[in-house]
């Protein structure tokens, strides 16, 4: 039996024993791992969740179960002081010794502090490890204590550098970027696009300072600010050093291997070092004269040194190492493959930049035009996963290049394949190393039919997950080619799609989710099942949420918003935000009683936040009143029809947009549907309702309204597409009614009109074949349909106050008339909020 | 007040002292749950009738630390009854207390009887 010990338990070095259990027969191999952090082996690419959650098992790679059940033997806070390589011997700080036949060195690597005048002071951290953070965490705290708006600035304006930023805003300090070179992100952009870049993030409150370079840390003990010039002083209270790194490499340089001249242990493509029984791998391995530090090309060399100690001599590391990056920075998408920078002699770049819109998009194509060489994408990078693939595979790129970033404009096809076109050998995942082929064999032989299945059987996903979308493409592509229909069941408990529920709850004019569940479908049910036939059963019989309370999400279930520490929010109906002086008084009036935050929405109405349960029906009793009803803000229902003046005050109004837009949202309330839906309504087209981000718009145009449908803000923002133009108030309306029907029969649960709209083969012009032309022929049951939800609205709040039973239900305890005291409140601004936890 | 995680232990079958009269069944939802108060814990008790079955866990959502999960929709998964809280859908088992949609710490669990149409709770202080 031979002994293999892994010094070292980061990322990398768990990636290797993963990898290495996967393949070996348990008896054959014994495996030791030292780790001198006191956790098992933990992601540090998604360190700063920690600040989200202060959850550090939700951030370890594998629990300490994990090792024993793999017969690993694990040593944390254990450090390696030496290696013995005659005897083939390391000896621990605790002075134990333990043999190897196979070594292999995964210590990554530490922060490099800069030399700097001042750096040992008290609030100077570094940004590396979970207790990095917690002394970081505890040290802003204190500080916050005592400073009003406190200040930190981050040293670095790299990737790790940003995300040190985000951190610290997310622990209330203001944010400080202090970089040496003249633009952000210096590695992966060009300075067009690191401006862009820098623009937003200034937008959002981070600091930028450029080309400094700093003198020295100002403060008697600790830290009050930095210095770059003679005048030029930065005040803050705290610092985090986010320079770059330096490997971790003493070991291998006191026993004697071979070393770069500025760090690093060398290592062969076998990821051998200069002793052929010791391998090293990660942030100390120096490879092409390079170190790397993105987990991707750590996790392949595991992988080779894995397969080098178990005789497998042919797999070794590649030449060129992809440095392609996708990350998401502060909420934007930020992108580098390729040869980012492209000298012009090379090749030439087609460049888009919208300043504006936060967008930056280049790709770099070779003087034929025939292949793509790199490229960066800065505010949306929807497309890297296609551009990279076309990249590394050299695919022949289309006639006009700058469709890849720009999309088709003028009626030419979509310039991007499908995934099914990129060849077998495309690297889908690259954090672990599938090919398109291995997903597609996956899927095709050993019957993988989901993307949770691929996922347990390659693993591709299960890094960073920007592969899922490209996997689900290949999943569902590689099942049609089978000939099979890919089944849309809603959950383990019902095999039909929420379309054929739809169908089957209007035929067998079932009504109880129990007696549905009994006839169609198994077991007993669950979180995703129970609303959605909640939804259908709304839908066709306009029932409310009261009467089978227990099947409806909690929302629904307290017709309420549930809020951050489990108080909710009540929003009454303002029909196109129109509201009387009267209305406004009344609100503020029963606010203030129950000393509710009040804030207007999106949507033209105002939100009453931190309402307790058994308040609610209190509330609500006042605000009925005085003439209000609810609002559904919390139901996948009709939430508002926006409005702006119109011709009524506006001089450039061509038609009346509020009463139009009162109209429909009272045509409209109360209806619930697969998910949220919201409308608009534009006098003009200068488009000051929104109409065109909605999931339905009209515009008064001369002659008449544009009707539009499927927009919608949110993540993907989606522009509305024209439905019908130049049509009068009544064919609008039941345009709309024919398309809302429409969609609430046939989309999946949670599935937004836009969403619906690109999945529907045909698109907007099957929509209109169906609604206009009524190609199926069911115009008049969509129309009748519609009507009945018309014509039997009521308000369910109503509902509940009136009736005993109902109104029961908003107790916190059932046994005690006290209060959840662990609700508790802190003032923000004259007003309150939810007090955080500590 | 922050809750105190600590408070809440599971109890098992075997180390019941006290069976603490909570409420009548009827206050109870069918399919469904409400909160207890017993000293100073929160209880989520889960009428579970599809399954003829009743279970009793701590109301507190250990993802964010709210008094939530009793307004939570209950179901089951492969044959595992289970809570979705109803803030972030993080799904925990009825039986075991297990987090069955990501890796957090368990919930705890109680054992719970029915007697003369009311419901009882099993602790042990």
């Amino acid at each position: 039996m031979k002994t293999i010990i892994v010094v070292g338990n980061g990322m990398v070095g768990y990636k290797f024993c993963e990898k290495f259990v996967a393949k070996v027969n348990k008896e054959s191999f014994k495996l030791i791992v030292f780790g001198e952090e006191p956790r098992v082996a933990y992601d540090r690419v998604h360190l700063s969740e920690y600040f989200e959650n202060a959850d550090a098992e939700r951030l370890s790679m594998a629990p300490r179960s994990w090792y024993e059940e793999n017969n690993i033997e694990l040593y944390t806070h254990e450090r390696v002081t030496d290696i013995h390589r005659g005897s083939k011997t390391i000896t621990t700080l605790s002075e134990k010794t333990f043999n190897y036949d196979y070594l292999v060195l995964a210590t990554g690597s530490t922060p490099f502090v800069p030399q700097i005048n001042g750096v040992d002071k008290e609030g100077v951290f570094v940004y590396r490890t979970i207790e990095d953070l917690e002394e970081t965490l505890d040290y802003a705290k204190k500080i916050k204590e005592k400073v009003t708006l406190p200040k930190a600035a981050i040293l670095g304006g790299g990737l790790l550098g940003l995300e040190a930023a985000k951190a610290v805003m997310d622990m209330g300090l203001e944010p400080h970027v202090v970089e040496f070179a003249p633009k952000l992100m210096p590695r992966q952009l060009d300075t067009r696009s690191s401006k862009v870049l820098q623009v937003k993030l200034e937008s959002m409150g981070i600091n930028v300072h450029l080309s400094k370079a700093t003198n020295q840390i100002l403060g008697n003990g600790h830290i009050i600010g930095m210095e770059f010039g003679e005048d030029d002083v930065l005040n803050v209270d705290m610092l985090i050093i986010s320079a770059g790194i330096r490997p971790r490499d003493e070991l291998g340089k006191s026993c004697g291997l071979k070393m770069g001249t500025r760090g690093g242990i060398v290592v062969d493509n076998k990821m051998r070092t200069s002793d052929p029984d010791i391998f090293a791998i990660g942030e100390i391995a120096l490879y092409n004269q390079m170190i790397y530090g993105l987990v991707a090309p750590g996790y392949e060399m595991a992988g080779v040194a894995v397969d080098q100690i178990l005789g497998e001599q042919s797999t070794t590391m590649a030449e060129e190492i992809d440095m392609s990056t996708k990350l998401k920075l502060i909420g934007v998408d930020v992108a580098s493959f390729g040869t980012p920078f492209m000298p012009a002699e090379k090749g030439h770049s087609i460049i888009f930049e919208n300043k504006t819109e936060s967008l930056y998009k280049r790709i770099n194509v070779s003087h034929d035009g025939k292949k793509l060489l790199g490229g960066i994408l800065v505010g949306d990078a929807n497309d890297y996963n296609m551009l990279l693939q076309m990249y590394l595979n050299e695919m022949p790129l289309p006639k006009n290049p700058e469709n890849l970033i720009l999309g088709s404009r003028g009626g030419e096809d979509v310039s991007f394949g499908s995934a099914m076109d990129l060849p077998d050998a495309a690297v889908v995942c690259s954090c672990e190393a599938v090919t398109k082929g291995q997903i597609c064999c996956s899927v095709k032989d050993d019957g993988n039919e989901s993307v949770k299945a691929i996922a347990k059987a390659t693993k591709a996903t299960t890094g960073c997950g920007g592969c899922k979308p490209m996997v689900n493409d290949l999943v569902k592509e590689s099942l049609k080619s089978l000939g099979k229909v890919v089944k849309e069941s809603i959950c383990e408990h019902f095999e039909y799609s929420r379309q054929e529920l739809y169908d089957i709850v209007k035929l067998k004019k079932v009504s109880d989710y129990d007696t549905l569940l009994d006839e169609v479908g198994k077991g007993h049910g669950c979180e995703i099942c129970k609303p959605a036939i909640a939804s259908i059963f709304a839908s066709i019989y306009n029932e409310t949420a009261n009467r089978q309370e227990t099947i409806q999400d909690t929302n629904d279930r307290f017709l309420a918003n549930i809020q951050r520490n489990g108080t909710y929010s009540v929003v009454p109906r303002v029909a196109a935000g129109e509201i009387t002086p009267k209305q406004l008084l009344a609100i503020g009036r029963i606010a203030q009683k129950y000393d509710l935050y009040t804030k207007i929405t999106g949507g033209q109405r105002i939100d009453m936040f931190g309402a307790q349960l058994h308040e609610l029906p209190l509330i609500w009793e006042e605000l009925i009143a005085e003439g209000f009803e609810t609002g559904q803000a919390y139901g996948k229902s009709l939430r508002t029809v926006k409005s702006c003046v119109g011709s009524t005050w506006c001089r450039y109004g061509m038609d009346e947009s509020v009463t139009f837009a009162i109209d429909i949202e009272n045509r409209y309330k109360g209806i619930r549907s697969p998910h949220k839906i919201k409308g608009g309504v534009s006098g003009c087209i200068r488009e000051c309702a929104e109409a065109r981000n909605k999931d339905f718009g009209f515009i008064a145009v001369e002659g008449g309204w544009n009707v539009y449908i499927c927009g919608n803000g949110g993540a993907n923002p989606k522009h509305a597409q024209l439905l019908a133009e130049k049509v009068d108030k009544a064919t609008a309306t039941q345009y709309v009614d024919r398309f809302l029907m429409y969609y609430i029969q046939t989309a999946p649960p949670l599935t937004r009109t836009a969403a619906w709209l690109e999945k529907l083969d045909g698109g907007i012009d099957y929509v209109k074949d169906v609604v206009i032309n009524d190609c199926l022929g069911i115009a008049e049951e969509l129309d009748q349909g519609m009507q009945n939800l018309v014509d039997t609205y009521k308000c369910e709040w109503k509902e509940a106050v009136e009736n005993p039973e109902i109104r029961a239900r908003y107790t916190h305890f059932v046994n005690s008339e006290e209060q959840d005291d662990t609700i508790e409140f802190v003032s923000l601004r004259e007003q309150k909020m939810p007090k955080a936890w500590a | 007040m922050i809750p105190n995680l600590n408070i809440y232990q599971t109890v098992e079958a075997d180390q019941v002292s006290i069976w603490f009269k909570a409420a009548p069944v009827t206050k109870f939802p069918a399919n469904g749950g409400a909160c207890v108060k017993y000293k100073d814990k929160q209880i989520a008790v889960f009428n579970h009738s599809r399954e003829d079955a009743w279970y009793a866990c701590q109301n507190l959502c250990p993802h964010k630390m709210e008094m939530v999960l009793s307004r939570g929709l209950i179901g089951e998964e492969g044959g595992e009854p289970k809570v979705a809280c109803p803030l972030h859908k993080n799904s925990f088992s009825l039986k075991t207390g297990k987090h069955l949609n990501g890796d957090l710490s368990p919930i705890t669990t109680y054992p719970i009887k029915i007697e003369d149409g009311f419901v009882y709770i099993g602790f042990s202080e």
